[in-house]
């Protein structure tokens, strides 16, 4: 087990460099003078010549990448160029942005796709069966951008002055300044406190203000649900193919001519191995969410890291945007080891080669 | 499974023909099975009406794709949809006087001497119901054209390190790994930017971020065909590599890339509509359904009809490719067929 865990990891390093090479390249990829977009009608050739120096853009390529590595390895990701802020503070301040959105998707797209999934598979081809997967292609083929407007159109205009109504964008009522936790509780102050803060929902609860929570959770419902549709759908999809398969196999049989309820069977037999599958999904379906964030993080309003690389790319911002795309792309590798991971514990199959 | 299957299934059904049917190919065979589904049928006629409309474009078309009406007709941007049924060359029918009433009723119909908008104007008072019609030209060529690109590189990637193996094969897939690590829509962004916007950039894009997922799926295929007798065959009769490419490995490989082709193609739609929609596809004067619905994504409180149309048909392409390649997988995957 361990020895499978040791592989897994060392064999994720090439990736892991390959992932700063092309997160260097697609940083001097996007066109533009870095110094005209960071000083604009400052930009005197005298201004630029020490501005280039100061970032060491006048270094030859390859030794401006030894440099970019080795900042990285010392945890020192640049500076904005626009923002005149490091780019770990506004990774501090963006990341749980995203981290809560994404986490709130991922759980609506399980909690609501696996048992759709068991209810469909359970009763293969009845109409709770055809239902389902009619919902489920459609799922899959909104636009996470149509489905964030309509929901937007129906919650925040139309069912406005119901108890049904939701606001239509941002993170929090404008004027509620919630404390950070850690200036309630008077325990100083650190950049991992500061990230914890960022996450309004945990916030609300370790300051244990109710009313800051439901606000931020209204706010959170719609933008969630826009993103969690097309997992959710894929999970529906794979919980329930998987789950027809393996109610095909003998032991199930076996536990049918037992006598056993139904209900015992799926729940106690069938489920445990057609969720194998779902797993590797659920783990695959994070990086659609990454994607997913950048237009539903555009429609709600929200700044979120989707929402500041896109402003970053297009500003050619260059430390933002290597930082936040090596950022998620590493947190796309960890998520895939994980997953292996986990797979290893649930299927001994896998372990044996 | 269904890799050693396939072959040995043509074989079979070669070997012992039944007597009056006509021998079947597996091309044929799937293409039955497929459409024997309902699910695969109503992708194929969602597909086609979206062809016809693509081709018969400026024939169905009353405006044209870039045709501002302000001028000619009096009426202001972004004004709602206006049908008329009672069209003067269907007798008056009293269902469509009815309906007529209740859409009147509704907000939806228009006094008999307004001109018809199916899907009403748009901000630049264009007709919306045109540019839907121009626009399934503009989403099915580029979402096309995109696969078939990744799908011809992927294939080659797949096909020569799968087939020569050792280093060339593991620096190829560490490249594809590193290549699959970034979420797709923000590795299509970052091209896009670097190469400067425009819908052939958006569909270089979409179609690079892509190609890493064709090159798996033919390589594994390669790894599992190139061990099977008949090839061994022919390398013992001294056939070129190449040749044997070309004409053994190829060919036994097309299944599941074709099932994931498909697929893709849905994948691209929706991956052409979102950089549309983040402004990098192409210009707002060009109708692109996702960049309609860009353009207008602001009104959505007061003209919903501006989103909603162009929405509406970016999920109709992809539900019918999704639909198609759904059936096309079952048929194609001998697992499933019981």
């Amino acid at each position: 087990m361990l020895r499978f865990i040791a592989r897994r990891l060392v064999s994720s390093i090439p990736v892991l460099f390959g992932i700063l090479l092309a997160t260097f390249v697609i940083g001097r990829l996007i066109p533009g003078d870095p110094c005209q977009a960071a000083l604009q009608e400052r930009a005197t050739p005298e201004a630029c010549a020490e501005f280039n120096s100061e970032y060491g853009f006048d270094d030859p390529v390859f030794v401006q990448f030894g440099s970019y590595v080795g900042d990285v390895f010392r945890g020192d990701l640049g500076n904005s160029l626009q923002e005149r802020q490091s780019v770990t503070d506004l990774l501090i301040d963006r990341l749980p942005v995203t981290l809560q959105l994404s986490a709130a998707a991922l759980f609506i797209a399980v909690i609501v796709g696996v048992p759709l999934g068991v209810l469909a598979g359970s009763r293969h081809n009845s109409k709770t069966d055809v239902a389902t997967i009619v919902g489920a292609n459609l799922g899959v083929s909104i636009p996470v951008f149509v489905l964030g407007l309509i929901l937007q159109y129906v919650f925040a205009l139309q069912l406005d002055d119901t108890p049904l109504g939701l606001p239509a964008s941002g993170q929090l009522t404008a004027g509620v300044i919630p404390d950070p936790f850690y200036e309630v509780w008077g325990i100083g102050h650190n950049s991992l406190f500061e990230f914890i803060s960022n996450i309004d929902l945990l916030n609300a609860v370790l300051i244990w203000r109710w009313d800051i929570f439901v606000d931020a959770l209204q706010h959170l419902i719609l933008p969630a649900v826009a993103l969690a549709t097309i997992p959710m759908a894929i999970i529906a999809r794979m919980t329930r193919s998987s789950l027809v398969d393996v109610l095909g196999l003998d032991y199930v049989r076996t536990a049918r001519a037992k006598g056993l309820r139904e209900r015992v069977v799926i729940t106690r037999h069938a489920l445990r191995n057609s969720l194998l599958p779902v797993v590797t999904v659920i783990g695959l379906s994070l990086g659609t969410l990454v994607g997913g964030a950048i237009l539903t993080e555009t429609i709600f309003n929200l700044t979120g890291v989707g929402k500041t690389l896109f402003d970053a790319i297009t500003g050619r911002d260059y430390f933002v945007v290597q930082g936040f795309t090596l950022v998620v792309a590493i947190g796309f590798v960890v998520v895939n080891l994980i997953t292996d991971i986990v797979y290893t514990f649930l299927d001994p199959k896998v372990r044996v080669d | 499974m269904a890799i050693e299957e396939l072959p040995l299934a043509v074989e079979q059904a070669a070997e012992a023909p039944p007597p009056q049917r006509r021998q079947r190919g597996l091309w044929r065979d799937a293409f039955r099975q497929t459409f024997r589904k309902r699910s695969a049928i109503v992708g194929a006629a969602i597909l086609g009406v979206l062809l016809f409309m693509a081709l018969f474009a400026p024939l169905l078309a009353p405006y044209g794709e870039r045709e501002v009406l302000i001028d000619s007709e009096g009426l202001q941007p972004r004004t709602e949809p206006c049908i008329h049924l009672s069209v003067n060359w269907i007798p008056d029918v009293p269902v469509l006087s009815t309906l007529e009433s209740f859409l009147e009723s509704n907000g939806f119909s228009c006094s008999p001497n307004e001109p018809q908008h199916l899907m009403g104007l748009d901000g630049n008072a264009r007709d919306v119901f045109s540019r839907v019609l121009y626009g399934a030209r503009v989403s099915l060529g580029a979402s096309v054209a995109a696969v078939s690109f990744a799908v011809a590189v992927g294939a080659a990637i797949g096909l020569i390190s799968g087939f020569v193996g050792g280093r060339v094969d593991n620096g190829a897939m560490r490249v594809m790994d590193v290549l699959l690590a970034f979420p797709a829509l923000l590795l299509a962004i970052a091209i896009v930017t670097a190469r400067g916007p425009g819908l052939f950039n958006a569909v270089l894009a979409v179609s690079v971020v892509t190609i890493p997922v064709y090159a798996r799926v033919i390589r594994s295929r390669v790894l599992s065909v190139r061990e099977q007798d008949f090839v061994s065959a022919d390398r013992a009769l001294g056939v070129s590599r190449p040749r044997i490419l070309s004409h053994r490995v190829l060919p036994n490989s097309l299944t599941p890339l074709v099932v994931v082709a498909t697929l893709g193609i849905a994948t691209a739609v929706l991956e052409l509509a979102a950089l549309s929609f983040v402004g990098l596809g192409g210009d707002p004067d060009t109708a692109e359904w996702g960049r309609m619905l860009a353009l207008e994504r602001n009104q959505i409180f007061t003209s919903p009809h501006l989103v909603f149309y162009p929405g509406l048909m970016i999920m109709l392409n992809v539900l019918a490719f999704n639909l198609i390649g759904d059936g096309l997988r079952d048929a194609l995957d001998p697992r499933l067929n019981r």
